[in-house]
């Protein structure tokens, strides 16, 4: 079954900015789905619409087999948002927070505490259930708003850049819950400009730029598409001038430090034996960029280009 | 599915937004129960016990009684205006509206759930000024279901006209003008302080114009039996404003002004 089925979906603003050209897009029951694209490309806008905020100006989105548009209440009964901004009441305390978002969806208000302690456990911010909110840390309030999120149990949870702001620790521990959530059977809808939580956690992938999809594969697949990777070679001994090596580009970043531009039909072995035959000894390795970083920024440049030119 | 949009879930909806806004109007009682009760007594205090005793009479009573229902109309019509205008705007302001914009609750329950907060505020002041001015002016209750049910009315109605200004306001200065610019002087005009009867011919005709008339002499019959304009009017004309506005709120949160993008 679809969790999320989006047709045709266009949006035009009344100052007549375009932030969807007619989208379509499907998430299975289950993905972790990752949609990822440049600020301004359309995604709040997507993320708006599914969630009701904003009206669509043409097409329709499916929750779960059920119009958005025709039918709202039961499609919005099975999402859960984790919005960009902190938009709680910061003079109320996060439990209090919790339960009134359960009344909302209905969940009785017994339950909707004992959800409420939970989630609040569960993401480390039991202690400050019971403190004014605006009290709380910029992690936490993240934390907060994916604990609000989860108190009806939605079947289909949608983060938009959770983590944006959060230091690694608690963006770990943050990342490990919402893959606990998706192994239990929660489909996830993930926006991040942190491209390697997307490569590590979704399955699935689309990016959007200018209100378009230009791509929508799985993770896997988009990742075999790159065909050059770029390492930084960190040197033992200085050096002045790089080898030169058939099929391989190399550049000389400073003289402990070489660029190396590997095609992926090349093998590392055939790099590093040059290397070795030219009294180079290399001390560590890694990516110039994350894989699907470099893979992001050329697809949006490619469209911006194309977008571009259909102008000129 | 079903499970999760039910009657059932739109009750226990409704109830969360009531105990939230009744929740805030405890939390912050020192601006929403104690100001109204305050002004009220200087009211009595200078208009009632000083002026009053000088005015004689009004409508064959002592000008003290006659003054008791309009302060106590006045003080729900700005205390149920004010408070859904000041909370929606507010969570609208503060954007946690969009807890309830994202939930499953139709709009109906949305408004339900604000108008039913404002009316349990304008009770429980509407009732501590009665408190106060049985101090002055001792109890007296001609009719309390005329008196209760034109309370609820009243307070109805101007709820669902803050929840208009609410839904339109883009700053906070945007909630004070209605209530300083229309909505005193529609309640001081409105027979607050004098029978409508004593405004010469023309005057009188435009005071019924009015719809504060009819609410303060409803109430003022229901306490003290006497009013300027006949029951069964106030009431069509209290039960058709509150329509009206109802209607008008209704379509704008449907339509998403000011909320939806």
């Amino acid at each position: 079954m679809l969790a999320l089925e989006v047709k045709n979906l266009k949006k035009t603003y009344q100052n007549g900015v375009v932030a969807l050209k007619g989208i379509d897009l499907e998430v299975s029951e289950g993905d972790f789905f990752a949609l990822l694209g440049p600020n301004g490309a359309g995604k709040s806008t997507l993320i708006g619409i599914i969630s009701s905020l904003v009206n669509a100006s043409e097409g329709e989105t499916k929750v779960f087999g059920v119009s958005v548009q025709k039918d709202r209440s039961r499609a919005m009964a099975e999402i859960g948002l984790v919005p960009q901004e902190v938009n709680f009441n910061q003079f109320e305390k996060p439990f209090d927070i919790i339960v009134n978002q359960g009344g909302y969806y209905g969940v009785p208000r017994a339950v909707a505490k004992e959800r409420a302690e939970y989630y609040l456990k569960k993401l480390e911010l039991w202690d400050k259930a019971f403190t004014m909110s605006r009290a709380l840390s910029g992690g936490m309030k993240r934390r907060l708003l994916i604990a609000r999120a989860m108190v009806h149990e939605p079947r289909l949870l949608i983060l938009d850049e959770p983590t944006a702001g959060v230091d690694i620790e608690i963006r770990r521990s943050m990342w490990q819950f919402i893959e606990e959530i998706n192994r239990a059977g929660t489909t996830v809808i993930l926006t991040t400009h942190y491209l390697e939580e997307a490569e590590n956690l979704c399955r699935n992938i689309a990016i959007i730029d200018h209100g378009e999809i230009v791509e929508n594969t799985t993770i896997k697949h988009l990742l075999s598409k790159l065909d050059i990777e770029t390492f930084i070679l960190d040197l033992r001994a200085p050096i002045e001038t790089v080898p030169s090596i058939d099929g391989i580009e190399l550049a000389l970043k400073d003289p402990h430090t070489i660029e190396a531009s590997i095609p992926k039909s090349r093998s590392l072995n055939r790099l590093f034996r040059a290397l070795e035959e030219a009294g180079i000894e290399v001390t560590s390795m890694r990516n110039k960029v994350n894989r699907l970083e470099e893979l992001f920024i050329r697809l949006v440049n490619a469209e911006g280009q194309t977008s571009q030119e259909s102008v000129a | 599915m079903s499970e999760k949009v039910s009657a059932k879930s739109f009750w226990i909806g409704y109830q969360t937004i009531l105990i939230k806004e009744i929740t805030r109007i405890v939390r912050i009682w020192a601006q929403t129960l104690i100001p109204p009760v305050i002004t009220m007594t200087l009211y009595f205090v200078i208009f009632g016990a000083i002026i009053g005793r000088r005015v004689g009479e009004m409508g064959d009573m002592p000008y003290m009684e006659f003054i008791v229902p309009g302060l106590i109309m006045l003080t729900v019509i700005t205390n149920s205006y004010g408070n859904v205008t000041s909370s929606f705007f507010g969570a609208k302001f503060g954007k946690h509206i969009e807890e309830l914009l994202i939930s499953p609750l139709p709009p109906w329950i949305i408004l339900a759930g604000y108008i039913s907060g404002a009316v349990v505020r304008a009770l429980v002041v509407g009732v501590l000024v009665w408190l106060v001015a049985s101090m002055f002016a001792g109890f007296q209750m001609h009719n309390i279901w005329v008196t209760l049910s034109i309370l609820i009315l009243t307070s109805v109605a101007f709820a669902l006209g803050g929840f208009i200004n609410g839904v339109y306001a883009q700053k906070f200065d945007d909630i004070s003008i209605i209530p300083t610019f229309v909505l005193q002087p529609m309640t001081y005009l409105g027979g607050v302080f004098f029978s409508v009867s004593l405004l010469p011919g023309i005057w009188q005709q435009i005071s019924l114009v009015n719809p504060i008339v009819y609410m303060v002499n409803a109430f003022r019959y229901g306490i003290l039996g006497v009013s300027d304009v006949p029951l069964w009017v106030a009431y069509a004309i209290i039960c058709g404003f509150g329509v009206v506005l109802f209607a008008i709120c209704l379509s704008l949160l449907q339509r998403g002004v000011g909320l939806r993008t």
